[in-house]
């Protein structure tokens, strides 16, 4: 009875927290503010009380004489039930703890912020951040098998994304719900702020525009602003993609590619290069994604970038010397490292695309000519999209890229003990290895084949000289296996042909059913885990791996928050310092 | 410079012209323009594959004989995406079923090579990622639609379909 009446209270709670909101601050409490970084202050009163009615202070002190700034008071924003009281483009320099109140007469809302230095400024000159859509533990664990073996327990190898002196666990959930994604996940490492799904680079307020919420200022923005670094952005998905985004963007829907592509254009990061060139293009050119005449090629061209859409004219710019370059290899994003390396006939109308492994030899080359440092992001993008669709070997192919990748950097770094090396996945998926798979075990279906406990023996993977397995068709295999999916046909067997597509739009609108073409005399029906509005697997609320090196990497350690990963690259860069 | 390169037809599931001329002979109960239907053997069928000339990141060509065919009646074979509503007069076709409906998604987006259909009039539209014959007038050329504001570059005008 006991428990019922205090669900009870909770529920009557929450429907009266609905009726009425309480003020709404933004940066939300607990938020840690590197000192000097620009964010917009925000605060939302309901029942849209007249400027005069409210107060806001900042440890006892009016927030806009401490702040400074032009206040913007709307008393309806967007026609909405509340008043927004905002100051943009603030910062507060001094470091310690501030106290937010927010008051309509017998209302009040508070929340404290963090406002903290980096004492011992700049320990690092660049830093590295490798983004690992997706990655997960069974990930790094099929990659080692599959790359390294494994013989009576032991691994032949280390990866080298495993093989650094710092790691941390890091909890991903962001302001709005336990799962994240990648928008969300990215924001928190290029702002150290939490944010929602979907969103990059703002804080969710209940202004209706997507481009009006209060804005946080990127790692990007900052360390070209205060410091004159340079700034890499490489991925192998479209470039406008969450991940990449993240490092520009300011805006609450994800999707708005168009509206990216002008913040990629307004920040100028020197090196840009990924997938997705039809939102760079003007709408009269067909392929444009674009609904203007606006030619963002031409316009990059014109600041002196140098424009690559092959791996042969991405070496041609590097080798010219040239400091700026944008690089979009494929209309879509750019083919994982299976169909690229193995498979070359999927490829066809883009026969020479860079892997991410030669994008971040490039980058890191163009990157270093600027004597003061520079900041690069390199995203393995697509271990998440083949997670998404149940294509575990496809994503495996690409976390061992990832992890070619970061050789690439540890070799830069090993020359001067200057660079901080990050490698970092943005959140889970539900991934395990459960076991093997062994085809000439008696029966048809995959779980006569399953091998478990002493029944998984060792699969003989053979790796290639750059660690990718020569081929993963093997009699004898890794069972990995999903924890979300939609209804599918399941047959244990890789995808050799195309990325496995499970579902598809089934004759509810909005439902997704198996994808029959994937269904063999040799498959099982699996009946979703998900809600039908699913066509894929989901990101999980898992925890994450963080390993590190370099100067500042020492700070990584035990369990931290994601936003935690900011704090400690703007330590490493002394970014608080002017 | 460009990365475009020449395009292979289609091999798989490819229509001779002569089945589909009897294929739509069959079905002109179905036929809601008429003056497509009644030119059914003079229609063109003109495949996914055979649609461009060159197809690259900085944009892709129009296949001459596309180019040459604006204006005209011809037929394409693809696959119905998922509408935004049950009943409509719009709807896009694709080269590969879609698994996503970027309507409805707000992360998902189109692939660059779709063709955009105007039928003659309101229709039920059937779902299920079904590949569907479409007859209409090919029009060719950016275009924005006034009242969703979709920009397509190719178009079938006074269309109409069956299941394929």
């Amino acid at each position: 009875m006991r428990g019922f009446s205090v669900a009870l209270s909770a529920i009557l709670t929450l429907a009266l927290s609905q009726v009425a909101f309480a003020q709404t601050i933004y940066p939300l409490n607990r938020a840690e503010i590197l000192s000097g970084a620009k964010f917009d202050f925000k605060v939302e009163f309901p029942g849209s009380p007249a400027r005069e009615a409210v107060s806001v202070t900042i440890n006892d002190e009016d927030a806009v004489k401490l702040l400074g700034g032009k206040l913007d008071y709307l008393e309806k924003e967007d026609g909405q039930d509340y008043a927004a009281f905002i100051l943009r483009n603030i910062e507060i320099k001094k470091p310690g703890s501030y106290k937010v109140v927010a008051k309509a007469g017998d209302k009040s809302s508070t929340v404290n912020w963090l406002v903290y230095d980096t004492p011992k400024g700049a320990v690092a000159k660049n830093v590295i951040l490798f983004v690992g859509d997706g990655l997960s533990v069974a990930h790094r664990t099929a990659a080692r098998i599959m790359s390294k073996g494994l013989v009576e327990g032991y691994y032949g190898g280390e990866l080298a994304i495993d093989d650094m002196p710092h790691m941390a666990l890091v909890s991903t959930s962001g302001s709005d719900a336990v799962v994240t994604d990648s928008a969300n996940a990215m924001h928190a490492y290029t702002t150290g702020h939490k944010t929602c799904v979907n969103a990059l680079g703002i804080y969710c307020s209940r202004a209706k525009g997507n481009l009006t919420h209060p804005k946080v200022e990127t790692i990007a923005e900052l360390v070209k602003r205060k410091r004159g670094l340079s700034v890499g952005i490489v991925t192998n998905a479209e470039i406008e993609d969450a991940t990449p985004a993240g490092m520009v963007a300011h805006t609450r829907r994800r999707a708005d590619f168009n509206d990216i592509v002008t913040m990629f254009f307004d920040t100028k990061p020197e090196v840009i290069m990924g997938g997705g060139s039809p939102n760079f293009l003007p709408k009269s050119t067909p392929g444009s994604k674009r609904t203007d005449d606006d030619n963002y090629i031409e316009k990059f061209k014109a600041e002196g970038y140098a424009f690559a859409s092959t791996a042969t004219e991405m070496r041609a710019a590097a080798k010219d010397g040239k400091a700026k370059l944008l690089g979009l290899f494929n209309t879509s994003n750019v083919d994982g490292a299976y169909d690229l390396k193995f498979k070359k006939g999927a490829t066809a109308k883009f026969p020479d695309q860079p892997d991410i492994v030669e994008q971040t030899k490039i980058a890191l080359d163009m990157l270093s000519r600027n004597d003061k440092g520079f900041v690069l992001m390199v995203e393995s993008g697509r271990i998440d999209k083949y997670a998404h669709s149940l294509d575990w070997e496809r994503s495996v192919y690409d976390t061992i890229m990832l992890d070619n990748a970061v050789k690439v950097a540890k070799e830069f770094a090993e020359k001067k003990n200057d660079t901080l090396i990050i490698v970092v996945p943005d959140h889970a998926h539900m991934v395990g290895i459960l076991g093997t798979y062994d085809d000439d075990q008696p029966g048809a279906t995959p779980r006569e084949k399953l091998g478990v406990y002493e029944k998984s023996a060792v699969p003989q993977y053979k790796a290639d000289k750059d660690g990718y397995p020569e081929t993963v068709d093997l009699k004898q295999r890794l069972a990995f296996t999903f924890g979300s999916f939609p209804d599918h046909c399941f047959d244990a067997k890789p995808h050799l042909e195309a990325e496995f597509v499970p579902a598809v739009p089934g004759p509810e609108k909005g439902a997704f059913i198996t994808n029959e073409t994937q269904c063999t005399n040799t498959s099982v029906r699996v009946t979703g885990n998900l809600p039908a509005t699913a066509n894929s697997g989901v990101h999980a609320a898992d925890d994450v791996i963080l390993t590190a090196m370099g100067p500042g990497s020492e700070a990584f350690r035990g369990h931290m928050p994601n936003t935690r990963v900011f704090r400690i690259i703007s330590t490493a860069l002394g970014l608080a310092k002017e | 410079m460009t990365s475009g390169i020449p395009m292979e037809p289609l091999k798989e599931g490819r229509i001779t012209r002569r089945r589909v001329v009897l294929s739509i002979s069959g079905l002109t109960i179905s036929c809601l323009a008429a003056s497509a239907c009644a030119q059914a053997d003079e229609i063109e069928i003109i495949s996914f594959g055979g649609l461009y000339k060159s197809f690259g990141v900085l944009g892709y060509e129009f296949a001459d004989r596309v180019k040459a065919s604006s204006g005209k009646t011809v037929a394409v074979m693809g696959y119905m995406a998922p509408p935004l509503t049950t009943e409509s007069s719009f709807f896009v076709l694709t080269r590969e079923p879609l698994a996503i409906c970027p309507f409805c998604q707000s992360d998902a987006d189109w692939p660059v090579d779709i063709l955009v259909i105007y039928l003659a009039k309101a229709t039920p539209l059937i779902t299920a990622g079904a590949r569907v014959m479409v007859t209409g007038r090919l029009e060719v050329g950016s275009w924005t639609d006034p009242e969703s504001g979709f920009v397509s570059q190719i178009r079938l005008r006074d269309a109409y379909y069956r299941k394929g």
